[in-house]
């Protein structure tokens, strides 16, 4: 009993401890993933959402783009010493730097995007990604004219296996007959960075006869919708709009709203309602979804962004329940 | 049928780096050079030939960059390794990790694209010729050639002798040092040539470390075909063709296994060129003066 009450105690006091630090005026800061700040993915969007947010309220922002693995703690740790607060990490691969740092600096706030720390003091902020992907895959399954689709994974991981779980169950909602191709680039952190690999794995299920071809795997990716361009195919990018890229030859993007969860994680930081624990953006928050811009709007038909709508309500509403992969490491498809 | 030739097909276009780098490492070596530096030449063959084909629009002058970038990377492993004596592992992985560096950070400065060069406009690739892209006959055709000039003409014959028995060389009045200069010049440019076409060929702009290893790879295929063109060749196209097998096999449910793992799948190329090294190919003895430098008194 005396126990218990103790440890609640010591809750409630660290709970205090750290709200009130979350004074008017924050410092925060932004460790970038290995791609950089402007890789016109996955980082640029976690900048353009900070810089929406330094315009709203005119609080400056740092950032470090390390060069390398090792960089990251060190850089947290600096951050950290010099009183920048919160402190947000872009990508998975900071989790166990995350988890390091900020067991050392008990009273500043940490936010994670794409990661799990379970830590008092940091935020995890993750996606929805099958959701988005489950719309990516209804698209895909509605232009294919051959009823093959391909995924073009990157490193072969529970959280790229939930992409392309989500873009099978997608495809299968529309034709449940739909052959779907699912291709991993490698199990190592160079499976990031092999468009020429992703490139000939979209060509050997193009040749097998898919038309549609959906790349979640970082710059591999940028391969995939080559192959797919010059093969006079479709592609679907992913992480930010990427339609530009290739035009009329992008179908959509997956995209996730890394810039709005930003936004919102600095904004909630700086009114002091600081959460930590996991948040997970869904299609419900906005998190998630499918780019429709001056790039594809030739290739989307009047039937397909209905059937997507559709499907999208159909989630939010809960009447559609798309499988996480992650949840019990199992596909149904 | 269709199968089959949607195989070979990816067969040749993976194969084309390889053989590249393969007579690059063949050429080095066989002139007593070491050279674990041709991953590093082909990453910056890569980077020259994206930027420059993207600033300019022009492929070919891509091409050209590439070949004097990794030119004049094969120069510095050369002023090393030849003039200064030095240990020609060291400088090979310096040029290495210099390039995957330096790449990276002139990309970010020049481009601001996360490292990476534009992407290129199809005018800024290489075109195809009878099917296949242009450069995959010239390196084809390097094969026959190289082993002509190897065992055919007096330059060759010199190369060779020059990684077995230097002094011997020496003493029929011909420079070591001048040979051995043109055996890394020429593995530079072939890993230009390679570097080239991994970026504006078979990729549309580069890719931080885009060449994932390839480099290593041809490294191993040449101790595999035992420093001889037409085995190396041979080489290049097994793993080539291992690598288009193993993608097609990836996800392929097979009887009474069910679905093959994708580890299992990536690791069936190393296992083989393990297993072919102990059982099958016999002993790879490399040339007798490769990795030390020449000194002329001794």
């Amino acid at each position: 009993m005396l126990r218990t009450l103790a440890a609640a105690l010591l809750a409630a006091t660290a709970a205090l401890a750290l709200s009130p630090a979350q004074a008017a005026d924050i410092k925060p800061a932004i460790l970038f993933d290995n791609g950089g700040k402007f890789d016109k993915s996955f980082n640029e969007g976690v900048w353009n959402g900070a810089q929406a947010f330094s315009k709203a309220t005119g609080v400056e922002v740092r950032d470090f783009e390390p060069q390398n693995d090792s960089q990251r703690e060190q850089a947290l740790r600096t951050f950290a010493r010099r009183g920048n607060d919160p402190i947000l990490a872009v990508g998975f691969s900071q989790a166990s730097s995350v988890a390091a740092v900020a067991k050392d600096f008990p009273k500043t706030h940490f936010m994670i995007i794409d990661g799990v720390v379970d830590a008092p003091n940091v935020q995890s902020i993750l996606f929805h990604e099958e959701q988005g992907s489950y719309l990516a895959g209804v698209m895909a399954a509605m232009a294919s004219k051959t009823g093959k689709v391909g995924f073009v994974g990157g490193m072969d991981i529970p959280l790229i296996r939930r992409f392309a779980c989500g873009y099978a169950q997608g495809a299968k909602s529309v034709n449940p007959k739909e052959q779907v191709f699912e291709n991993m680039t490698g199990t190592t952190g160079a499976a990031w960075n092999d468009p020429v690999r992703g490139g000939e794995l979209a060509k050997s299920q193009m040749e097998q006869g898919a038309d549609v071809v959906f790349a979640a795997a970082g710059a591999t990716g940028l391969g995939v919708y080559q192959a797919a361009t010059d093969a006079g195919k479709l592609a679907i990018g992913v992480d930010s709009n990427q339609n530009y890229l290739h035009p009329g030859h992008m179908l959509t993007s997956m995209v996730k709203r890394v810039d709005i969860a930003t936004q919102k994680a600095f904004t909630d930081a700086k009114a002091g309602t600081f959460t930590p624990g996991i948040t997970v953006l869904g299609l419900k928050q906005g998190g998630v979804g499918v780019a429709i811009d001056q790039y594809n709007q030739s290739l989307v038909t009047p039937e397909m962004k209905a059937r997507v709508e559709q499907a999208a309500s159909d989630i939010k509403d809960g009447k559609v329940d798309v499988h996480d992969y992650m949840t019990d490491n199992k596909c149904p498809m | 049928m269709n199968e089959l030739v949607s195989l070979l097909a990816a067969t040749v276009r993976v194969a084309v780096p390889l053989i590249l780098a393969g007579f690059a490492g063949l050429v080095s070596e066989r002139a007593g050079i070491v050279d674990i530096g041709l991953e590093g030449k082909m990453l910056a063959g890569a980077f020259a030939a994206a930027a420059i084909a993207a600033v300019t629009g022009n492929v070919w002058l891509g091409l050209l960059g590439a070949v004097a970038a990794a030119g004049v990377l094969g120069l510095v492993h050369g002023f090393v390794a030849i003039t200064q004596r030095g240990n020609q592992v060291v400088s090979g992985m310096a040029i290495n990790i210099l390039v995957s560096g330096l790449s990276m950070t002139l990309g970010l400065a020049w481009f601001a694209q996360g490292g990476r060069t534009p992407p290129l406009p199809p005018g800024a690739r290489f075109p195809e010729l009878f099917g296949q892209d242009v450069l995959v006959w010239p390196a084809f055709l390097l094969v026959p050639l190289g082993w002509w000039v190897l065992s055919h003409t007096s330059f060759g014959l010199r190369l060779r002798a020059v990684g077995e028995n230097p002094a011997a060389v020496d003493t029929a009045g011909v420079s070591v040092a001048r040979l051995r200069y043109a055996a890394v010049l020429i593995a530079g440019v072939l890993c230009g040539v390679a570097g080239a076409y991994i970026a504006t060929a078979q990729a549309a702009g580069f890719v931080r470390d885009m060449t994932g290893g390839r480099g290593y790879l041809a490294l191993a295929a040449v101790v595999l075909g035992k420093w001889r063109p037409f085995p190396t060749f041979a080489a290049c196209l097994l793993f080539a063709g291992l690598d288009a097998v193993a993608i097609r096999l990836q996800g392929v449910v097979v009887p009474w296994i069910g679905q093959v793992p994708v580890e299992f799948v990536q690791a069936v190329p190393y296992v083989m060129t393990v297993v072919l090294l102990a059982g099958f190919v016999g002993r790879a003895v490399p040339p007798r003066a490769a990795g030390t430098p020449y000194v002329k008194d001794r």
